[in-house]
């Protein structure tokens, strides 16, 4: 983090101020989406936007993802930088012929002439209490899709200059936010800053094992690495912040120094984020490699409405500690 | 566009050149796709294609009441689309043939002619999948106050597509300069659209406060006139429109489907080409009206039917992307 003033945040705040600031910086760049003005959403992250920017800019629509993405798409095309907001990430599934067969393919179906840059923020995370249609982490259903970019912030500090960053991308990025980290707070800087799509960045140093973790996962691989420090295991917490552009060889050069890695995503494991990142680090880093490359997502099953179910279906620190610990020999 | 336009009446009175551009850019979509069936059936062509002959006066008379700037979106049937807005046949040609010179540097194909230059957002294979896009160009003209209006041409079939109503929903809400453009060519692929569409279409757009009409979509001048007024008044800021143009697909589904006596009858085709041709029956009306005379409408087509030989030419002859292509432009 650059040497300058900085104050604490919390994630919401620091996607709103990234939202305030590219606004004022840039009057094409626009918000719509389900309950985006006054309300600010249910989770509040947009308070105050409205008042500012007024209802042309922060604008209200019906409850139709598929026709305001859609709107999106083309209002990118035609020289505005929408920000759609998706309330909930389970509601992608609306939205998807828009993102996959429009807006992904946009510049390169029309020859590289028009261009789609347009941001859509949603949402992913479990252990809200929220069940199967609001809790679900769908972020590998875009990384699918050529054409898209996929950004999952894990600090407020990354929220906010990964999201002023998407914001000003020429493409469709989508930006997903765990509805859990909202009131995390923590430093971000008084000055401007942006982040590039494509950086990953190494949260914690260490020399035993490599503990790949996206979104709120890095939090939980921090959490374990804290507890494998005390039986004396040093885990280094890589957080590649973007699925795609993905940047591979920090992966790689990570796991090149310390011989192991578990990768940790909120997503279903089964043909999700933390296979593909597995199968980067396992050819790129294969003769470094002593143990096999561990995999830890969401169990496969819906999310669950009970509690003593749902808590279940996630990995937490104590699971991810127990995983990297077994791949040390330690267990 | 220059338009004698009496400002005292609503009646437009177009000036002779608009008609015969009019007549001229009917001929030109008829002898493209007959271009493109010849390149299919000598197996020029890699895919299918979707024919627009029958249709021609929809979008013609469609947009001629549009300004070079003001968008369209259309469908998988989008070549006579693409021509009436002003795109050049030797590009499309080259387009359908894969080749770079094509308006897609040959990465979209006959479902997929995009041009800026005339406002031309793209055509499109999901049916009803340009609603959102189209729309969205309307939200675009309004916020940056460009008086420019999206036209979105779909098919009945698209009347089937839920996202359609949303942003018909959205239009109205928001008084967007979008025209929704239906063209009922009466089959949804193989299937008559009565047997898919229940209920009143008018009252689809009716539903949603959208200014809606129909008109009779093998009429150039009806579609022209009702085009306008709608265009203009989608510019004023006076909201959207849905348009519904009854007319007919004289061909197959796509090029490769010939035997159609399971779904209609060879009898109905018939008098559709003869008693309600769009080319054939405003050729009259010029030559009635003394517009024009057969010897020049025949010259028109001579001279059309020349300049597509020397498109289909230039795309035959046009080299391929090279293959260093394949992944440029997936992101700008």
């Amino acid at each position: 983090m650059p040497e300058v003033a900085t104050r604490e945040l919390t994630f919401a705040q620091a996607v709103r101020e990234a939202l305030a600031e590219e606004m004022r910086r840039d009057k094409r760049v626009c918000i719509f989406g389900e309950d985006v003005a006054e309300a600010g959403t249910p989770f509040k992250v947009l308070s105050g936007l409205v008042e500012e920017f007024g209802a042309e800019r922060v604008i209200d629509t019906p409850i139709s993802e598929a026709g305001f993405t859609g709107m999106g798409v083309g209002a990118a095309m035609t020289g505005l930088r929408p920000v759609v907001d998706i309330m909930f990430g389970d509601f992608l599934t609306l939205t998807m012929d828009q993102m996959v067969n429009q807006a992904a393919k946009v510049h390169y179906m029309s020859g590289g002439t028009w261009k789609v840059p347009m941001v859509l923020r949603t949402t992913l995370g479990a252990t809200r209490r929220s069940a199967a249609q609001h809790s679900q982490s769908l972020h590998a259903w875009l990384c699918h899709v050529p054409g898209l970019k996929v950004v999952m912030p894990s600090t407020p500090y990354d929220a906010k200059g990964l999201l002023k960053s998407s914001i000003r991308d020429e493409n469709p990025v989508v930006f997903f936010e765990d509805k859990m980290m909202y009131k995390l707070k923590g430093p971000v800087p008084e000055e401007e800053y942006t982040i590039p799509l494509g950086v990953a960045e190494v949260k914690r140093k260490g020399e035993d094992i490599t503990i790949v973790a996206t979104s709120s996962m890095v939090q939980v691989a921090l959490g374990a690495a804290e507890l494998l420090e005390k039986i004396g295991l040093s885990a280094e917490v890589i957080d590649p912040r973007t699925m795609w552009p993905l940047d591979e060889k920090a992966l790689v050069e990570s796991v090149k120094k310390t011989s192991r890695a578990v990768v940790v995503d909120e997503g279903y494991g089964r043909y999700g984020v933390t296979g593909e990142i597995a199968s980067v680090i396992a050819e790129g880093a294969f003769y470094s490699l002593e143990a096999p490359v561990k995999r830890m997502g969401a169990m496969h099953v819906p999310i669950p409405f009970s509690p003593s179910l749902e808590d279940v279906t996630v990995p937490t620190e104590q699971t991810v500690f127990e995983a990297a610990r077994t791949l040390c020999g330690k267990a | 566009m220059t338009l004698a336009t009496d400002q005292s009446k609503t009646k437009v009175e177009p000036k002779t050149e608009h008609w015969m551009r009019m007549y001229r850019r009917m001929v030109m979509i008829r002898e493209f796709e007959e271009q493109v069936n010849e390149l299919y059936t000598r197996a020029l062509m890699p895919g299918l294609a979707h024919l627009y002959i029958g249709q021609e006066a929809v979008a013609v008379g469609i947009c001629e009441a549009l300004r070079q700037d003001d968008y369209i979106t259309s469908t998988h049937r989008g070549h006579g689309h693409c021509v009436a807005k002003g795109a050049s046949p030797d590009r499309m040609f080259a387009e359908l043939l894969g080749k770079e010179a094509g308006y897609c540097r040959g990465k979209g194909g006959s479902m997929h002619i995009a041009d800026p230059a005339t406002g031309n957002l793209g055509a499109n294979a999901i049916v009803g999948g340009s609603a959102g896009i189209a729309t969205g160009a309307a939200l675009s003209s309004k916020r940056l106050g460009t008086g420019q209006v999206a036209v979105c041409f779909f098919g009945e079939g698209a009347l089937g597509q839920g996202v359609l109503y949303e942003v018909m929903n959205l239009a109205s809400l928001w008084k967007l300069p979008a025209i929704y453009v239906c063209e009922n060519n009466l089959y949804t692929e193989y299937t008559h659209y009565s047997e898919t569409t229940a209920g009143d279409i008018l009252a689809r757009g009716t539903a949603f406060g959208v200014q809606a009409e129909s008109v009779d979509g093998q009429d150039v001048r009806a579609v022209y006139e009702a085009a306008h007024r709608l265009v203009e008044r989608a510019r004023k800021g006076e909201g959207p429109a849905f348009l519904v143009c009854n007319t007919y697909r004289y061909t197959g589904h796509h090029v490769g489907d010939i035997n159609r006596e399971y779904y209609r009858s060879k009898q109905e085709e018939l008098e559709w080409k003869t008693k309600r041709d769009p080319i054939k029956n405003y050729s009259q009306w010029l030559v009635e009206q003394k517009i024009s005379d057969e010897s020049k409408l025949k010259e028109i087509q001579e001279e059309v039917r020349a300049e597509m030989k020397a498109a289909v030419e230039f795309a035959i002859a046009a080299p391929y992307p090279t293959v260093d292509q394949v992944d440029q432009d997936v992101y700008a």
